[in-house]
């Protein structure tokens, strides 16, 4: 094989595994706007605030520990234990869901029945909040994640692929296992949706809140039920982005990159998510390879966007998104 | 056998009685004391008062109707009772008690269940999915509990998923319930939406119009179900109909509004002898 098509071929996959935190973050976003109509702009400061959350329970910090400090003139450094990550992980979780009823009892609920642009506007207000929260209670230095996901190259597929075709393929062992777990989780919460009664009860409220309420389904119990599953799928996307780069503000900006996949993938679309992320996860690896060096690299930065804009003018419901029909 | 062909007022109450509070029908019903009480209702929306200090009651067993002209204020009474609109002043009393200000989803957990005029069903779901939401406040296991101990989970899904398949036997929709409500005629989404009401088990069944826009045969085929279901579940019922055929051959008593106002209440007979209603609705055939 030419050495051209086996670099394609090794770009792709590493672009599909990006492409499934993407799909991941995409997902967090499309199950709010389903069930609730909201565009969660807040989902990438979730992924962020959940990573900070769970290295700072792993590491035994103690939240506002610096404002603790300031205010009453004392030398706290931390509980002085360490939590296992799997605990942590169900100890974010926990937080997560509080987060989510908060939200909802706190800013959302006075806010029901309101234009779309001001749910918009709210969750902008959210995430700047959630920012400067995550900074107060677990302070804002560049934290390192490891909660003993595999890392480094793939030796196996290397040698595999090198005793195949004379070229081994770089993939990273922590991409393997975030896709591994991105499909997981999934199809968890494709079971969940279609198999148990409060799946069945989230389709009815992203379908219509009229009908739902006769049914006896109480949306702020949806609305808190979605906003906690974002959490989780946040969280998820947190840790992988976390153990990849480092707990740090840029994980926040991945929301931006959700942005276009949602565009592709359409705003209601579960499978439009998933396969909107990996089509921009694929293109703009790829096409960083074959055309960044004509145009003098850099194009990851825009490529996405403008993606999206050709998608916005020849399909503006997206790949799977429901047709738009104006209603009279 | 009761049936949409009977003669107008032919269900109307009889003089008949068992007990101190239940009475028996011409057609052999039970009807029994008051379900539902509407004491001194009064809803405005802004200056406009949809319902203007209505009282009347529902019974046990009973048909109940609600008519009058376009509107009157048919639709915001039944949303009262159903907990979508909250009247400024009056007083709700459901089985003997007065019934605080409730949401629409704690109204349909009392096992009050309703469809609506303008149909609302859950468009992009399957039939069966959408009979099956009826069904959800009958399921009692926790988020929790279903997680840890799928079996008992998924024993209470095939138990009422039986009981979801024996509704959409008795209302002859068997051949699409696979079909997504969204590709439906109207006729038969009306019919779904029975379903899905009727899927709650419920004590009192609202129906707002639910024979509008059907052709005679499908209107035929609805008053057999409602009749049928009345019979057969005992379930009390209260409906708007415009067409007034089939509101004499169904009910036992009628409400009548006209601007927000009650202006006749009685049994059908009653109801179209009373010289306000003619005037005020009726009077076009009367002229
Ligand atoms: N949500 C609402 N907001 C404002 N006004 C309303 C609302 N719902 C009903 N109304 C007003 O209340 C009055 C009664 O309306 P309602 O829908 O109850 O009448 P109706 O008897 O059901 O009429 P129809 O036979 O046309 O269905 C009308 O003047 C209507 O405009
Ligand atoms: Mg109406």
């Amino acid at each position: 094989m030419p050495d051209q098509l086996l670099f394609a071929i090794e770009v792709t996959l590493n672009g599909l595994m990006a492409g499934v935190l993407y799909a991941l973050v995409a997902l967090g976003f499309v199950l709010i706007f389903k069930a609730s109509g909201i565009f969660n702009y807040a989902q990438g400061v979730m992924a962020l605030f959940a990573a900070l959350t769970l290295v700072g329970i792993m590491e035994g910090q103690v939240p506002f520990e610096h404002l603790i400090n300031v205010t009453f003139g004392t030398e706290i450094h931390g509980f002085g234990w360490e939590v296992p990550a799997l605990l942590a992980i169900l100890l974010t979780m926990v937080v997560m869901v509080l987060f989510a009823w908060a939200v909802n009892w706190i800013v959302l609920r006075h806010l029901v029945n309101q234009e779309p642009i001001i749910l918009f506007m709210a969750t902008i207000g959210l995430a700047y909040f959630l920012e400067g929260l995550g900074d107060m209670m677990w302070g804002s230095d560049i934290k390192t994640l490891d909660v003993g996901l595999p890392q480094g190259i793939n030796t196996w597929i290397d040698e595999t692929t090198f005793n195949a075709f004379g070229y081994g393929f770089f993939i990273d062992n922590l991409d393997l296992v975030a896709t591994l777990i991105a499909i997981l989780l999934v199809a968890a919460l494709v079971a969940f949706s279609q198999y148990t009664k409060q799946g069945r009860a989230l389709r009815a409220v992203a379908d219509d809140h009229q009908a739902a309420l006769s049914v006896g389904i109480s949306l702020n119990f949806i609305w808190v039920l979605t906003w906690s599953i974002a959490g989780f799928v946040a969280l998820v996307a947190g840790i992988m982005w976390g153990a990849k780069s480092g707990v740090q503000f840029s994980l926040s900006l991945i929301a931006l990159k959700a942005l276009p996949v949602l565009m592709l993938g359409g705003f209601t679309s579960i499978p439009g998510a998933i396969v909107g992320g990996l089509i921009i996860g694929v293109g703009e690896k790829l096409f960083e390879f074959l055309i960044g060096p004509l145009v003098g690299g850099a194009t990851e930065n825009w490529f996405a966007y403008v993606l999206a804009l050709i998608f916005l003018v020849f399909r503006p419901q997206g790949l799977f998104g429901e047709k738009i029909i104006e209603r009279v | 056998m009761t049936g949409p062909g009977m003669s107008a007022g032919a269900r109307g109450r009889s003089d008949v009685r068992d007990s101190l509070d239940h009475e028996v029908t011409a057609d052999g019903r039970k009807i029994g004391g008051v379900l539902m009480d509407m004491r001194s209702i009064t809803l405005r929306f802004g200056g406009v008062e949809a319902i203007k200090n209505i009282s009347f009651d529902i019974r046990e067993g009973e048909i109940r109707a609600i008519i009058g002209p376009n509107g009157a204020g048919k639709s915001s009474m039944l949303n009262v009772i159903s907990g979508f609109y909250v009247p400024q002043e009056g007083e709700v009393w459901f089985r003997g008690s007065r019934r605080p200000p409730m949401k629409p989803y704690q109204v349909a957990r009392q096992g009050i269940a309703r469809t609506f005029q303008n149909i609302a069903l859950f468009e992009g779901m399957s039939v069966l999915d959408n009979v099956m939401t009826g069904r959800l406040t009958q399921m009692k296991t926790g988020m929790a509990a279903q997680a840890l101990w799928w079996g008992k989970a998924q024993r209470e899904e095939v138990e009422n998923r039986a009981r979801v398949e024996q509704i959409i036997d008795f209302l002859e929709i068997q051949h699409i319930r696979k079909t997504p409500v969204g590709r439906l005629p109207y006729g038969l989404k009306k019919r779904v939406e029975l379903a899905r009401a009727l899927a709650a088990d419920p004590m009192l069944l609202l129906l707002d119009e639910p024979m509008a826009g059907m052709n005679v045969e499908e209107k035929e085929d609805m008053s057999r179900f409602i009749l049928d279901v009345n019979d057969e579940f005992g379930t009390t019922i209260a409906l708007i109909e415009h067409d007034m055929g089939v509101v004499m051959d169904l009910s036992d008593r009628v409400v009548v509004m006209d601007y927000g106002r009650k202006i006749g209440d009685g049994t059908p007979a009653e109801v179209r002898s009373n010289q306000d209603v003619i005037d005020a609705y009726l009077g076009v055939s009367h002229d």
